[in-house]
């Protein structure tokens, strides 16, 4: 019995050095899955950075169904990962009623506001990138018609759209916008045949550059614009290596910065709202040899030019989430 | 809306109706047989998934066919032992078949490519291409007739010229055969079926197979015609659509034909809003046109537009009696 018991002591005190010498830092990716070639593969990315460069290790989680969220966050703060990164909207209420039960655990959520004293809510100005890659739209479409296709019609989509209308505007004032969503399910954000339609649906209509803000259904407006012959423009990720000479351009978000600087911080993750601009290189967009054929020198220069004009304070893109109207779009 | 918008549309609904169509009669051959058949969803999405990945690695979209088609008869052979040869409950285990081919075609594809459970991108060979059928060119010219022969009836792959030739095939089998009546009895009044001295658990192995290859080759469509490659859930509740199609058309195989293109018409205008705005002057929300096929599936189920009946012995195991 004694000897049981101390094997007990044994084992826990061990258990706790443990989780006090560990303290990994833990990420969870959501539904689009860890290699969504977008948005959860850049948290990935950052995630693999900070591991090569510091040697240390993470712990890492998928989401498969809608009602994991509390547990998986509660199983991982338990476990002792501090902090804990999520990625994605969908963990805000979650995490609002999580964060207070684990006062010395530092979380970190990327694309959502929590307001609690352990969490740090990175959130994106997305506009701001769209609003480039929207220019570029304008600059090189032949036909003067450019598409959005979103993917669940959520407030932070629309803002990716109404960022890259305005953009459009600006650099073609008589452009015509098209915008569409996928849908109003989490599906949405996994349909390639509806979004391949969706594509072809606006290359009717005109449209010769589209840009896809949806997630898997997004692979599926590449490849049809691709087999379309027309432009497309990628998100979150660079996606401009799927079809070399076909993609545009992408709008980055930096998640991986974001990702990065979080698991860098460590436990001594700075609680608050962490905004990230083009101002601090959180948003921009990708150039690369994939597409260096299709943007001439004056394109960049003039979407340079209105990237500078941003960062300066100068040129104010309208956030949609803002006052949920777009000056330039209606959705 | 011009003459163009509309053969565009109609396009595009011939695309969408396919899957749907090849589906529908998937679920017929079964039901009919009277074995409800739920698990078309996770049939369509296990081909797509083999199609896609045999399709890359071979080359050739034909052997991914092929392997779409085997991957779904696999399914197609657990459901009809699970539900013919165990007699365990028929919904219930297509539920499961759902839920394993969800999970099961993410992870081999994660396993073969490590692309987070997609399949690489098909090129060339690798992909169904668009066949120009006669006279496409020549004729494109000729008012009216000719633009919708050149757009919307030329210029699809050779999967949707066999979803559309399967149809009359069907009722040819159902209707026509010593097969097709005995597949038709077996769903009504499988006693009598077996009185007669014939294999009720033969004839619902083949029926649950013939829905297997149809299924295969919805799948296969899905990622090697449609597509250029599987990705996770693509399906995207398609399977569901198609039970709905098939109760919409009460069982029978033209009238299948017909509620699968006027599913694949609702998804195509819900495509084109702006269309929609355009004809009846009225702001009508997306998700209302994705809603309709449901709807007026509850419609038909309700028996305001004649009434859904479905083959009576659908849903029960056989039991001798002894």
């Amino acid at each position: 019995m004694t000897f049981m018991k101390s094997l007990y002591g044994a084992t826990a005190a061990l258990a706790l050095t443990a989780g006090v010498a560990a303290a990994e830092p833990a990420i969870i990716f959501d539904l689009g899955g860890k290699f969504d070639k977008s948005f959860n593969e850049a948290a990935f990315n950052g995630a693999t950075k900070w591991a090569t460069e510091t040697g240390g290790t993470f712990k890492e989680l998928e989401m498969q169904s809608e009602a994991q969220r509390e547990q998986a966050l509660r199983r991982l703060a338990e476990s002792g990962a501090n902090p804990v990164v999520m990625t994605g909207f969908a963990f805000g209420d979650v995490l609002n009623t999580v964060a207070p039960d684990f006062p010395d655990t530092k979380f970190a959520i990327i694309d959502m506001v929590v307001d609690q004293p352990n969490v740090k809510s990175v959130v994106f100005n997305e506009h701001e990138g769209s609003y480039l890659v929207g220019m570029m739209a304008g600059l090189a479409s032949k036909t003067g018609t450019v598409g959005f296709i979103g993917g669940m019609d959520i407030p932070l989509i629309r803002k990716f759209g109404c960022g890259y209308a305005q953009g459009v505007v600006a650099a073609n004032p008589a452009a015509k916008v098209i915008l569409n969503m996928t849908g109003t399910t989490p599906a949405a954000w996994n349909d390639p045949v509806k979004g391949a339609e969706l594509a072809t649906a606006q290359q009717s209509q005109g449209a010769d550059v589209i840009y896809a803000a949806a997630g898997g259904t997004g692979i599926g407006v590449l490849q049809t614009a691709a087999d379309l012959g027309i432009l497309s423009i990628g998100v979150d990720s660079n996606q401009n290596y799927m079809h070399p000479g076909k993609v545009l351009t992408s709008m980055l978000k930096r998640v991986d910065n974001a990702v990065y600087e979080a698991f860098k911080e460590g436990v001594d993750l700075k609680p608050g709202i962490n905004v990230m601009g083009l101002a601090n290189d959180g948003v921009g967009y990708a150039m690369d040899e994939n597409n260096a054929s299709l943007v001439t020198p004056e394109m960049q220069a003039k979407v340079d030019e209105a990237a500078a004009k941003i960062k300066s304070g100068e040129l104010v893109v309208h956030d949609y989430m803002s006052d949920n109207t777009c000056p330039a779009a209606t959705f | 809306m011009d003459y163009a918008t509309l053969l565009q549309i109609l396009d595009s609904t011939l695309r969408l109706a396919t899957p749907l169509l090849l589906a529908c009669l998937a679920g017929l051959y079964s039901e009919r047989a009277g074995v409800f058949d739920i698990g078309l969803e996770g049939k369509m999405l296990m081909a797509a998934m083999a199609s896609g990945a045999v399709a890359f690695l071979t080359g050739s979209v034909w052997l991914g066919l092929l392997a779409g088609i085997g991957a779904s008869l696999v399914l197609a052979a657990i459901h009809g032992l699970a539900s013919i040869t165990f007699r365990g409950n028929q919904l219930i285990a297509g539920v499961a078949l759902n839920f394993l081919a969800s999970g099961i075609t993410v992870l081999i594809a994660q396993r073969l490519f490590g692309q987070g459970g997609r399949t690489p991108p098909l090129t060339g060979d690798g992909r169904f291409g668009p066949i120009t059928l006669p006279f496409a060119d020549a004729l494109k010219d000729v008012p009216i007739f000719g633009p919708l022969y050149h757009e919307v009836i030329s210029g699809h792959s050779f999967l949707v010229y066999l979803a559309i030739a399967l149809v009359p095939f069907t009722w040819w089998v159902l209707y026509r055969t010593r097969f097709g009546l005995r597949l038709r009895a077996v769903g009504e009044n499988p006693a009598a079926v077996d009185t007669a001295g014939v294999s009720v658990v033969g004839l619902r192995f083949a029926a649950v197979g013939i829905t297997g290859i149809l299924c295969g080759l919805a799948g296969a469509y899905m990622a090697t015609a449609l597509q250029a490659g599987f990705g996770r859930e693509m399906t995207a509740g398609r399977g569901y659509i198609a039970l709905a199609a098939l109760i919409f058309a009460k069982w029978r195989p033209v009238a299948a034909l017909w509620a699968c293109l006027l599913f694949g018409f609702f998804q195509a205008l819900a495509l084109r809003p702006d269309v929609v705005e355009a004809v009846v002057q009225v702001k009508i929300p997306v998700p209302f046109l994705d809603a309709l096929p449901y709807i007026l599936t509850v419609v038909v189920l309700a028996g305001f537009i004649g009434k859904a009946i479905p083959p009576r012995a659908g849903g029960e195991p056989y039991v001798k009696e002894r």
